[in-house]
């Protein structure tokens, strides 16, 4: 017979028996090898690989497309209000809200206050606005709640709004509380369509006013629809569109003044200059101002913190893919284990200990986790820029992000590896072997 | 000559409650380096239990398993594991290979096992090939189980068994799941390892397979009912 040729060729040492096992001798077997185990159980059942992965990958994706989202916003709203004008202040009534109401004991920000701010040395142009909510009609169209903002000639420039067509009021028109309107792009839209706006006329609350400017399309900037707004003269504001019962005081109340200063250095000078004036004339402590004064830079900081905040949540939600995705692992894993009872057994019958079983589940847990994560952070890059070259919304990658979700996904891996890994090390290595 | 499988008094007891199963019920043998025993028995005579135990896939309720000298009734799993890994080899009456796995890969697993500082991967491979062209396989390693027939398996199991030099092969009715020829043929394969010194322990229901051994303990109800030595008859 072959079988015997060939068994006779080879030499089999008769083994030692006189010395006994080591049985003490615990260490690990190779890290290579462990890895070479764990890969091999992970490309044995592609399939199964690929669904165990899938949380992981849906997870990291979303991490990383939802911090390019927030990034994307946030950058656009800081470019945006970078874009608002170099240099400005910004002087509140109240702490943020101002307009009519509000606490009549307090002093208020007046019209008059105004004169007192362009006085300071280092400001070089000033615009004032208050704002009432109306019904606008064209011809054709009736537009609710519309907001109506009375200003002065400077506001275009000092806050940086273009006119496309036609302009914007002057000096004269303002002291004549002249009946004229500048509509924002989106409202000239609204109410004319393709017509031209300019020397229309259109009826706000009762009054007639007739369109001599548009201002260009601007989108929003902080909180403020630059598209939706109406612009008249302040004194006309003052004198038809504020309720009757206000005339007294609030008929000059002012809801912002902005101050553009020559030199951003001079900033905070100009600023103790201002709060100096307004608290001699409403003979208050500078410190009892009830005053908001804001410069860019502050605006830029409370609009970071609102998008952190938001960034905060999509992080959450990516978290909480991402522990779907770890439940996910381990379910499959407990599975995995399962089913691999058999090849577990046999594992122990040539001298795996636990540990060593132990150490191949988890690997190839962790394995799965990191090849998830790097298909992952392919979709979520790849996904992300898609995402923002075919969407509205901007987006903007952020390396750390790849970081952190892989970092992640490691994470998870060893978190919900461990259990199914401990389980299968527990095994009894004589109902494992019997396991059909 | 040296015993290497030496029991004293071996007892496994099955259920902690009211019914006990006395699987085995002081158990006294003794093999010595070199032979070919054949373990035989009714079904549910402790065949399976005895080989377990003597396999250090388990441990022993009472009594004393020496292996080559060396008491092995107390160790715990990690010890067992080690004992398994370098002194013992097993073959199963289902084969138990790694599916999709080559069977150079499956006759290198015990290797894999040693512990660091052993063998280099290169010196594995060789090991496990020589191991497998040993059972006239050598031109298969690079196939996988469900590749191979029946009796090739085996012959990988045996390949298996064999590649770490255990003091002890042990054989769970070997040829259980194989026809007659293909069963005669890893008979003739375990024969000529006993002819090279393997001492093997082999469990069979087929008398005409026990023949072919030296010895046969048979066990009746967990205790060893009688055995036939031939090598006293053929002393005769
Ligand atoms: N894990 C276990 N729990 C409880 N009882 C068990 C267990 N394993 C075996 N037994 C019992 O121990 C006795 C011996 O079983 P064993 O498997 O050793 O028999 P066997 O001689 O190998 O039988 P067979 O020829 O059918 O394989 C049987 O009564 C069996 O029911
Ligand atoms: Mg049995």
């Amino acid at each position: 017979m072959t079988t015997q040729q060939e068994i006779t060729s080879v030499n089999l040492i008769k083994p030692n028996i006189s010395h006994p096992v080591d049985v003490e001798s615990y260490g690990i077997i190779s890290p290579a090898e462990i890895m070479r185990i764990a890969w091999e159980g992970v490309a044995r059942n592609k399939v199964r690989s690929l669904l165990t992965m899938l949380g992981v990958i849906i997870g990291v994706g979303a991490v990383i497309i939802m911090i390019a989202i927030s990034a994307g916003t946030e950058a656009t709203i800081s470019e945006q209000i970078e874009g608002l004008g170099s240099n400005l202040v910004f002087i509140q009534a109240g702490f943020g809200r101002g307009g009519p109401g509000g606490n009549n004991n307090d002093p208020t920000l007046i019209y008059d206050d105004v004169e007192l701010v362009a006085g300071v040395n280092g400001v070089v142009g000033t615009a004032v606005e208050q704002q009432t909510t109306q019904t606008i009609k064209s011809d054709s169209t009736t537009l609710t709640d519309v907001p109506l903002v009375g200003t002065t000639p400077d506001f275009p420039s000092v806050r940086d709004v273009d006119i496309s067509q036609g302009r914007f009021f002057n000096e004269t028109e303002l002291e004549r509380k002249s009946k004229l309107a500048i509509l924002s792009h989106g409202i000239a839209q609204e109410l004319f369509g393709d017509e031209n706006p300019i020397g229309q006329s259109i009826t706000v609350g009762t009054t007639k006013l007739t369109v001599i400017g548009v201002a260009a399309e601007r989108g929003i900037v902080g909180n403020t629809d630059f598209d939706s707004l109406v612009y008249a003269p302040i004194t006309l504001v003052f004198d038809r569109f504020l309720p009757a019962q206000f005339a007294r005081f609030a008929g000059d109340r002012v809801r912002i003044i902005y101050a553009e200063i020559e030199e951003e250095a001079d900033m905070e000078n100009v600023i103790t200059q201002i709060q100096l004036r307004l608290a001699g004339t409403k003979d208050v402590a500078v410190e009892e101002l009830p005053f908001t004064i804001q410069t860019q830079n502050d605006i830029i900081e409370t609009e970071g913190a609102t998008t952190e905040a938001f960034r905060n949540l999509l992080a959450w939600v990516a978290g909480v893919s991402l522990l779907v995705g770890g439940i996910g692992i381990m379910n499959i894993m407990l599975v995995s284990v399962t089913e691999r009872t058999r090849e577990i057994g046999i594992r122990q019958s040539v001298g795996a200990t636990p540990n060593d079983i132990r150490l191949q589940f988890l690997t190839e847990a962790i394995l799965l986790s990191l090849v998830g994560g790097l298909i992952g952070i392919a979709v979520g890059v790849i996904g992300g820029i898609l995402f923002g070259q075919t969407s509205d919304m901007r987006t903007v990658i952020v390396p750390e992000s790849i970081f952190l979700a892989f970092g992640s996904a490691a994470a998870v891996g060893i978190f919900f590896g461990f259990f199914p890994a401990n389980k299968a090390a527990q095994l009894d290595p004589i109902e494992a072997l019997r396991y059909e | 000559m040296k015993a290497i499988i030496r029991t004293e008094n071996l007892r496994k007891t099955y259920g902690m409650g009211e019914i006990q199963v006395h699987a085995l019920d002081g158990v006294n043998i003794e093999i010595q380096q070199g032979e070919f025993v054949a373990v035989m028995g009714p079904s549910g005579s402790g065949k399976s239990t005895l080989m377990n135990i003597i396999g250090c896939l388990d441990r022993p309720t009472a009594g004393k398993y020496f292996l080559a000298g060396q008491d092995v009734s107390d160790l715990d799993k990690v010890q067992l594991a080690r004992i398994r890994n370098q002194q013992i080899g097993f073959i199963f009456q289902s084969f138990n290979l790694l599916s999709r796995t080559s069977a150079l890969r499956n006759v290198m697993l015990p290797l894999i096992y040693q512990r660091p500082g052993s063998l280099s991967i290169e010196e594995r491979e060789a090991k496990a090939l020589a191991a497998l062209e040993a059972v006239g396989l050598g031109d298969r390693a690079d196939h996988d189980p469900n590749e191979l027939s029946g009796g090739q398996r085996q012959r990988v199991a045996i390949a298996r068994a064999l590649v770490n030099d255990p003091i002890l092969i042990m054989a769970d009715e070997p040829t259980g799941n194989l026809d007659t020829r293909t069963g005669q043929e890893i008979m003739t394969v375990l024969q000529n390892l006993h002819g090279r010194g393997r001492t093997i322990v082999m469990v069979t229901h087929e008398p005409n397979i026990a023949e072919i051994t030296e010895r046969t303990i048979t066990l009746v109800d967990g205790k060893v009912h009688q055995e036939r030595i031939l090598s006293a008859l053929e002393a005769v």
